[in-house]
């Protein structure tokens, strides 16, 4: 069975570790929050200016001066920190964030990745999103397997404008979990019931089978 | 010590006129100028160059510039919440230059500091790279960006004092605290103006040497685009 979103969220929010300062994107990669484990301790950087992000307010709390970079009001927990948008993009620069988690309309098999245009069509800016995938060390991308024409997401070379170049390291579809290696895109993990045919089938380029290809563990 | 308070907006925007560059502070709707946005849409003026993060919304924010139709290029990243925006790009009605967040910060903040230029990974290998210098520092390649020029830095603080220090609140310092001091002319406008020796050295975000002019705005609306709530 493929995953819905909250599962690839929860996936992703396996990668997590104690101490990470932590970047999402928008879309699923914002979900994520919602599964920190509970034994690690991780922080939240939105790049409009906020460290140490928590949960949307509730009703009567919300306040215009407190957002995230997809404009929705938050709130700040214990130890939280506000700053210029130049500070925060040296923090991105800088590698001082441990992992990013963006979406995705492509990526191919050398790691580039395209998310922020597609022509003629739909132009709504890059935001931040360049300045992640050439600073960010640890990038993983969460998306769909497919788009919704049924076209495969994982390309041979993206055919959309990039976003940026050798940068994706790891991708948490609903399908799988595949990493970007020299040698093309290597199957780690299944979907819970996914068989490796159907991954194959909805892959394009180059995909590495290993001899045993775990399932996901979404419960624990 | 030296007073940089003005009387109200229209003072405030003194030798504003058809052309202009302006840098305008905020983030979606957090932080933004309303009073000094509102006047500018209000006035006779158009075919400015705006360098913003984002463009508003249909009818607030930037929108308003859009909506009389004052601006001709504009300078951003991420655009993707203004309609009327959208329709002037798309029918080359205006020009747009979209730029990575990080890059268009550092541009303020080198305009701001005095550095002409400088190096960013953002964009290498994609169309922002085009024409761009690219060099290579430990094996990493890098474009060369330059610092914006602009006429005026259109700024929303929190709270001022009369001799031009800010604070600002929450995320609402964004773009703000790097446009101040970061064109010929900045302009600010504050939620609270106070009377000099009013705020604590201590918690100044901007010093009042970046600052021109300052004026208390006389209203704020402070929309809240994406109005999300959690139940329990």
């Amino acid at each position: 069975m493929a995953l819905d979103k909250n599962d690839i969220a929860k996936r992703i929010a396996q990668e997590l570790q104690n101490g990470f300062y932590v970047n999402l994107g928008i879309g699923i990669p914002t979900l994520v929050a919602n599964y920190v484990p509970k034994y690690i301790e991780v922080e939240f950087q939105s790049e409009n200016g906020v460290l140490g992000m928590g949960p949307f307010p509730l009703a009567g709390e919300e306040d215009a001066d407190l957002i995230n970079a997809g404009k929705q009001t938050i709130s700040t927990l214990a130890g939280a920190s506000f700053f210029d948008s130049a500070t925060s993009f040296g923090m991105i620069r800088g590698k001082h964030i441990d992992l990013t988690v963006l979406g995705a309309m492509q990526v191919d098999q050398s790691g580039a990745i395209a998310n922020w245009k597609v022509p003629g069509k739909l132009v709504k800016g890059m935001g931040g999103a360049m300045d992640l995938v050439a600073s960010a060390d640890n990038i993983i991308v969460a998306m769909m397997h497919s788009d919704r024409q049924g076209n495969p997401k994982l390309k041979t070379k993206c055919t959309l404008p990039l976003t940026g170049v050798n940068c994706v390291k790891r991708i948490v579809t609903n399908l799988a979990v595949i990493d970007v290696t020299a040698a093309g895109f290597q199957l780690v993990e299944r979907a819970p019931n996914v068989v490796v045919q159907e991954i194959q089938k909805a892959t394009e380029g180059h995909l590495i089978i290993p001899q045993e290809v775990p399932e996901m563990q979404l419960e624990y | 010590m030296i007073t940089k308070t003005v009387a109200d907006v229209s003072d405030a925007l003194q030798g504003i006129e058809s052309g202009k560059t302006l840098m305008l502070g905020g983030f979606g709707l957090c932080g933004i100028p309303e009073n000094l946005i509102k006047a500018i849409a209000d006035s006779p003026f158009n075919e400015f160059t705006c360098i913003s993060a984002n463009v508003g919304v249909d009818d607030f924010g930037l929108g308003l510039l859009f909506q009389k139709k004052k601006i001709k290029t504009l300078i951003g990243s991420y655009v993707g919440e203004n309609r009327e925006f959208e329709r002037q790009m798309l029918s080359n009605e205006i020009k747009v230059v979209l730029t990575p967040m990080g890059t268009l910060a550092e541009k303020c903040r080198a305009a701001q500091m005095g550095i002409p230029a400088f190096y960013t990974p953002a964009g290498y290998g994609t169309e922002v790279a085009e024409g761009k210098e690219i060099r290579s520092f430990q094996s990493k390649n890098y474009l060369l960006e330059e610092a914006y020029q602009a006429d005026f830095a259109l700024i929303k603080a929190w709270k001022g004092d009369t001799t031009g220090n800010l604070i600002f609140r929450g995320t609402a310092k964004n773009f703000n605290a790097v446009m101040s001091g970061a064109a010929k002319i900045t302009v600010v406008e504050v939620e609270h103006l106070l009377p000099v020796g009013a705020l604590d050295p201590n918690d100044i975000h901007t010093p009042g040497i970046f600052v021109d002019r300052i004026f208390q705005g006389a209203t704020y609306e402070k929309r809240i685009e994406n109005r999300t709530l959690r139940t329990i």
